[in-house]
């Protein structure tokens, strides 16, 4: 199994800092975009881990936050809209040795990826998926997503969509993810080790980062004053976790489940050579 | 009538706006969202009656206008590119329906790799699902063609959807003068949807949607569908006579310009046909016996029509921007099979070129028509010829350098 141990207490300090995981691309998002501190939080907890960058695999769909693979140093893959999930199963089944990092949306990742979503929390294959939740589509200049308020306004909605919003956690929860967290990218550091964290528990990892939309969604800057570390700590119990999230109001910020499901691993016919064990002849 | 200077995407909402749609089922694509978000405008401004809702994804989206089609509503909405690719399943399925609705598709490329620019490989996919395709050139096309296809999908001799056809960006971003027609006349040309048997109806409960055992049902329903789409060759034509009669703007099945004592035309589909028609005037300028021919109808196939504006021509360069791996252009394939047995037909020279966005330079209208008489006078024809310069390759060789480039530090266990 291939989860990344947690680090002994006189384990060694890092071998990497956060700029061996960025490329040389400038990132082109919005100034303000929320997305700039999730790729740097994506590049922190790559060196917590201490994992070399061709050992990960960042994988995204469309999107704003779909940019994110290019500016990492990491093996990437910009998929098709709603699909980062899909391929990132079968990436991971097939290279069950990298650390593969899933990395989306609302509009790209509850849409016309919802289904996979639902079936990746309940396949639990050892991936880390990290949505970038702003509530708007933001690439097509400001439609409603699934996490948007139903009262509010855009061009394509006037007046509201009228239609409840999507609740990731909850649905992350009750379709068997493994572990589950919000975050916000307000916090770089924290969102990092939130990520860390995600990335060393086996199975399927979920963490929503609430990362401000500032131009379709300006009002999303109050965020900053009203999220707050979640007041209790994770708990390995899902009804518990469950009753917590019936009284959240959106803003609690940590882990809030923690499972120990065994992560899905295909059966692989005995004496079959993984294609890790065919690349190791090709290795200088 | 007024006069606006509207965008092809503009015209579009106009097009829906003028045939009184009732529902509107939506989903953001770029780059045909400014479609949706003009109607939505409309909608709650209470200039528009329809009901206009947001989907999830393009593969609800078609399915939802479908069902409401079914049920009797005039249906409009719009997609684009990768929308039209995840509705696919579903532009099969409610063909098969024989609900009319109309969808305008705003041409752009398809992935991998990923562009937000315009070619026609999107729509053309769709070209064997059942939906009447009519493609436009210019911003008024778009709407009279929108208004046009209702005509035509809604005949009871038809009953297909169909899908209006614009160049992403060349049109759906252009401002063109377009002359609005009184709602009043559109009414008289354009009576509201009688869904006849198609429609659910109070106390009379039909199943629709059905499954099928065997190939003889199956192939009996897919046939007459086929030959739904095939009347529809008709169909179009008195709605095209009957649309010129009222508003004075003739859009036959087949255009064509300067070709009638052509020896050599330019064959082509979309807003790049204006760009060939400027050369068609430069060449003949030049002494040079040069046309064009643009089919607007691609589903049904004009067959007939184009072996008239062809007939007696030395050579048809088709420029095809679209590409069926493998083969080559999509219309070249489809001109073939029109004039393929016919007497007096010209030599097909075919082009690929303006994939992902790229322009069509005049030059390169020269360099066809050069070509496409040397093809003819040489008696053998070529295979297809991608317009793609030096320059070009030049450009690519250094991206693909720069992402070759060993970054210091990259790679291997640190």
């Amino acid at each position: 199994m291939s989860a990344v141990p947690a680090p002994a207490a006189d384990a060694p300090k890092s071998a990497h800092t956060a700029a061996d995981y960025k490329s040389d691309y400038k990132p082109i998002w919005c100034p303000g975009c929320g997305d700039y501190s999730v790729l740097s939080s994506f590049t922190k907890a790559f060196a917590i881990l201490d994992l070399a960058p061709e050992r990960i695999a960042v994988v995204s769909g469309i999107g704003c936050s779909s940019r994110i693979p290019a500016y990492t140093s990491c093996y990437g893959f910009h998929g098709v809209h709603g699909r980062s999930l899909a391929a990132a199963t079968g990436l991971k089944l097939a290279r069950p040795d990298l650390t593969v990092v899933v990395a989306s949306g609302d509009g790209d990742g509850y849409s016309i990826g919802g289904n996979h979503f639902l079936h990746a929390c309940r396949r639990n294959a050892d991936l880390t998926y990290v949505v970038m939740d702003n509530h708007v589509y933001g690439m097509t200049k400001g439609q409603p997503s699934p996490t948007t308020e139903p009262d509010w306004d855009s061009k394509l909605s006037p007046g509201g969509t009228g239609l409840r919003s999507f609740n990731p956690l909850v649905i992350a929860l009750a379709a068997g993810a493994n572990f589950v967290a919000r975050a916000f990218a307000g916090d770089p550091n924290g969102t990092a080790e939130i990520i860390a964290e995600a990335i060393r528990t086996p199975g399927f990892s979920f963490v929503e980062v609430m990362s401000p939309c500032v131009t379709f969604r300006p009002e999303q800057r109050e965020w900053k004053h009203h999220v707050r570390p979640s007041p209790v700590p994770a708990t390995d119990d899902a009804a518990k976790a469950a009753r917590r999230l019936m009284t959240d109001d959106g803003f609690n910020i940590g882990v809030l489940y923690k499972g120990d499901r065994p992560p899905y691993q295909p059966p692989m016919g005995k004496g079959r050579k993984t294609p890790a064990d065919l690349e190791r002849g090709f290795a200088i | 009538m007024s006069r606006r200077l509207l965008t092809g995407n503009g015209a579009a909402a106009w097009g829906a706006r003028l045939a009184e749609v009732d529902y509107v089922p939506a989903f953001p694509i770029t780059p045909q969202t400014e479609i949706v978000e003009t109607l939505a405008r409309w909608c709650d401004a209470g200039e528009m009656a329809a009901r206009l809702t947001m989907l999830e994804s393009e593969h609800s989206m078609v399915t939802a206008a479908g069902a409401a089609a079914a049920a009797g509503a005039r249906v409009f909405t719009a997609t684009s590119s990768q929308g039209l690719q995840y509705a696919m399943e579903m532009i099969f399925t409610v063909a098969g329906w024989r609900v009319p609705f109309v969808m305008v598709n705003v041409s752009r490329a398809l992935a991998s790799p990923i562009t937000l620019e315009p070619d026609h490989t999107d729509v053309l996919s769709a070209r064997d699902a059942g939906f009447l395709q009519i493609h436009c050139a210019t911003c008024q096309e778009v709407m009279d063609g929108v208004l046009i296809a209702y005509r035509v999908a809604e005949d009871a001799r038809v009953r297909l959807p169909a899908i209006v056809n614009e160049d992403g960006f060349y049109l759906s971003f252009t401002r063109e003068p377009v002359e609005l027609p009184d709602p009043g006349a559109v009414r008289r040309f354009l009576p509201a949807f009688d869904p006849g048997s198609a429609a659910f109806r109070a106390s009379h409960p039909a199943s629709r949607a059905v499954a099928v055992l065997g190939g003889a049902p199956y192939s009996y329903f897919r046939y007459e569908a086929h030959l739904a789409a095939r009347a529809a060759l008709a169909v179009y034509d008195e709605a095209a006579t009957a649309f010129a009669a009222a508003f004075g703007r003739s859009w036959p099945a087949v255009e064509r310009y300067r070709s009638d004592d052509a020896e050599v035309v330019f064959f082509m589909i979309g807003a790049f046909a204006t760009k060939a028609k400027d050369a068609v005037d430069r060449l003949r300028e030049a002494g040079e016996r040069v046309g064009l021919v643009r089919p607007r109808l691609l589903r049904p196939w004009p067959d007939a029509a184009l072996r008239e504006a062809l007939a007696g021509k030395r050579a048809v360069a088709v420029i095809d921007q679209n590409l069926s791996m493998g083969m080559g252009g999509v219309l070249a394939a489809e001109l073939a099979s029109a004039l393929h047995g016919h007497a007096g037909m010209p030599m097909i020279v075919p082009f690929v070129g303006a994939l992902g966005g790229r322009d069509i330079a005049a030059e390169e209208f020269f360099e066809i028509a050069r070509a496409a008489r040397a093809a003819a006078a040489a008696g053998v024809a070529p295979g297809p010829r991608l317009l793609y310069t030096a320059d070009e390759l030049r450009e690519v060789r250094k991206l693909q350098a720069i992402a070759h480039a060993e970054r210091p530090g990259a790679g291997g266990t640190r």
